[in-house]
């Protein structure tokens, strides 16, 4: 702050100022400029063109209309919607849940726990999607255990039925994620002030009261954070179930997502850059508003 | 009841509710490491002991898989990608919150709204680009999209406002440039928000899967994490080795996350402030 009041009265320390501001921002904007915002203007105007390879021609609205009428676009989009709309409000709530359990100074062995709960998000995607995998098969250990203790009398083909392949999908989401959140909350929570929470428990308000009305509406600002954050992960899905299905985005298309369609159409079919740039205008698009809409959410309530 | 015995109760609730969430979060990895010693046989029947195939399991990978170049492969991205995303995003975070205009405070919020645009979108003229510079297929490709990273940006401008400017401005008056000033005095200051920056970004390097798979076409130039996916996507995979595979692409992550857990946590807390 001290040298911008000097910056003002002085041209040249104004000018050294802003000389070395520019300096340290400059490699970096440098690389977001040639490997981010180019990208994303050339597939903008990819996103006019159709074809077969390198031999496109120009279409206009052309790549809407068709996205419009292709059942698979629609399949892959409501499949997305419905691993958004299920597995963040999960994984946010639980992580919570656990961040608060945490958060407790007479907690024994707390240290243990937040290890261990946290210790999923350091897999790389694909492991953990292979050892899904063989856990959920038919014979798999999850069966047989959910059998051993009763839950169920039949084993559930979690790879091959349509269903429960989507639940298998949220399922290791939920467990490779929720632990990377939970450190959020309990980074904030342990940099909250106490006295707050104490008067309450003081007063006699119950736990759960004190959980809603005081710990939630303080973490607000992050739980935003970790929302947006969460929305953007969903709708990109794709390590995930191209490793669960084989990169088909099966069984019957119930898992494919709107990141697996752009690859499949760029890179395994007949490659259409163009319709599958389109494509990922909607997930900008998608994102774009989902964020804008929590956070109109969050000003609301203020 | 009495209000002690419901704190009681509320409390053993608690501890059941974590042991439940650590066992659930651990268990995976026991899976992995028990089914490295099982065949693929007896990994299909859900079995939970030790077996003896580990040496027969380590003996196919091996034969399926030039390990030495893999790893390499690996940790040569993991670590120059790591290097470099680090000081380029320091330096950026920094020089925002440091020098601070209008016209950055512009081009700052541009970089922020990078966030929401997806992978998705930038791959198809990413990999054009790629293409006609000829580095198709090799590590570069994989490493240059990943220095600037608009996350870790703004996480070192959060952290940066926690850094003492007395500090700055006592360098100053000693006559130090304002390089040396960030090389010498802000660099060991922030050390734990670097700690925790390099253990995510690390992470995010070493588990990469999308474009790596896009990009890197020969056996050669492949990942771990590639050459583990290709192994497990047979559709009756032979999961004895591939168990194998997935413990070696853990352990790294596994073992940088142990390595700086206690100033990942600090970090972490710092960001959040």
């Amino acid at each position: 702050m001290a040298m911008t009041g000097s910056g003002t009265r002085a041209g040249g320390l104004r000018r050294y100022y802003d000389v070395n501001g520019w300096l340290f921002v400059a490699p970096a904007l440098l690389l977001i400029g040639t490997l981010m915002l180019y990208p994303i203007v050339s597939s903008l105007m990819l996103s006019v063109y159709s074809g077969r390879g390198m031999m496109m021609r120009f279409v206009g609205a052309g790549n809407l209309v068709r996205l419009y009428s292709d059942p698979v676009f629609w399949t892959a989009l409501s499949n997305t919607i419905v691993f958004f709309v299920i597995q963040v409000p999960i994984m946010i709530v639980l992580a919570l849940v656990m961040a608060n359990a945490l958060n407790d100074p007479r907690l024994r062995f707390s240290g243990l726990f937040r290890t261990a709960i946290f210790l999923p998000c350091i897999t790389s995607l694909v492991a953990y999607s292979i050892l899904f995998k063989s856990m959920f098969s038919v014979d798999g250990i999850v069966n047989r255990t959910m059998m051993a203790i009763g839950v169920m009398d039949q084993p559930i083909s979690w790879l091959t039925d349509p269903f429960w392949a989507k639940v298998l999908v949220i399922i290791a989401i939920t467990w490779r994620w929720t632990g990377y959140n939970m450190i959020f909350y309990l980074a904030s929570l342990q940099n909250l002030d106490r006295s707050v929470d104490e008067a309450a428990r003081i007063d006699g308000v119950p736990a759960w009261g004190r959980f809603f009305f005081l710990t939630v509406p303080m973490l607000k600002p992050v739980i935003l954070f970790t929302t947006i954050t969460s929305t953007i992960g969903t709708l990109q899905l794709f390590d995930e179930v191209y490793s669960l299905t084989e990169g088909t985005g099966g069984p019957s298309n119930a898992t494919l997502t709107l990141s697996l369609y752009i690859y499949n159409l760029t890179f395994r079919f007949m490659p259409n850059f163009g319709y599958a740039a389109t494509l990922s205008y909607v997930i900008v698009v998608l994102v774009a508003l989902l964020s804008f809409l929590q956070f109109y959410a969050v000003r609301e309530r203020r | 009841m009495s209000p002690r015995l419901l704190r009681r109760a509320g409390s053993a609730l608690r501890y059941l509710l974590l042991s439940l969430a650590a066992f659930l979060s651990v268990f995976p990895f026991f899976w992995m490491a028990i089914g490295a010693t099982n065949t693929t046989a007896d990994i299909n029947k859900g079995k939970v002991s030790l077996g003896s195939a580990l040496s027969a399991n380590i003996a196919s990978f091996v034969a399926a898989v030039d390990v030495p170049l893999i790893l390499w492969n690996s940790v040569k991205i993991a670590v120059f990608g790591t290097a470099l995303t680090l000081l380029v995003s320091s330096l950026a975070g920094y020089g925002f919150e440091m020098f601070r205009s209008k016209l950055r405070e512009r081009i700052y919020a541009v970089v922020l709204l990078t966030l929401m645009v997806p992978f998705a979108a930038l791959m198809i003229p990413l990999f054009m680009m790629m293409a006609s510079s000829g580095l198709i297929d090799t590590h570069i490709a994989i490493i240059l999209p990943s220095i600037a990273s608009a996350f870790i940006i703004f996480y070192f401008r959060q952290a940066s406002k926690a850094f003492p400017r007395e500090l700055r401005d006592a360098a100053k008056i000693d006559g130090l440039r304002e390089w040396q000033i960030f090389l010498f005095i802000y660099v060991p200051v922030m050390r734990s928000t670097y700690a925790a920056a390099f253990v995510i970004v690390f992470m995010m390097n070493w588990n990469n899967y999308l474009w790596p798979l896009i990009v890197l076409q020969s056996n050669e130039t492949k990942t771990i994490t590639l050459v583990v996916a290709s192994l497990a996507s047979a559709y009756y995979p032979d999961y004895g080795t591939v168990m194998i595979g997935t413990i070696l692409a853990t352990l790294p992550t596994l073992f940088v996350f142990f390595a700086m857990q206690r100033q990942f946590v600090q970090g972490m807390l710092g960001s959040v402030k």
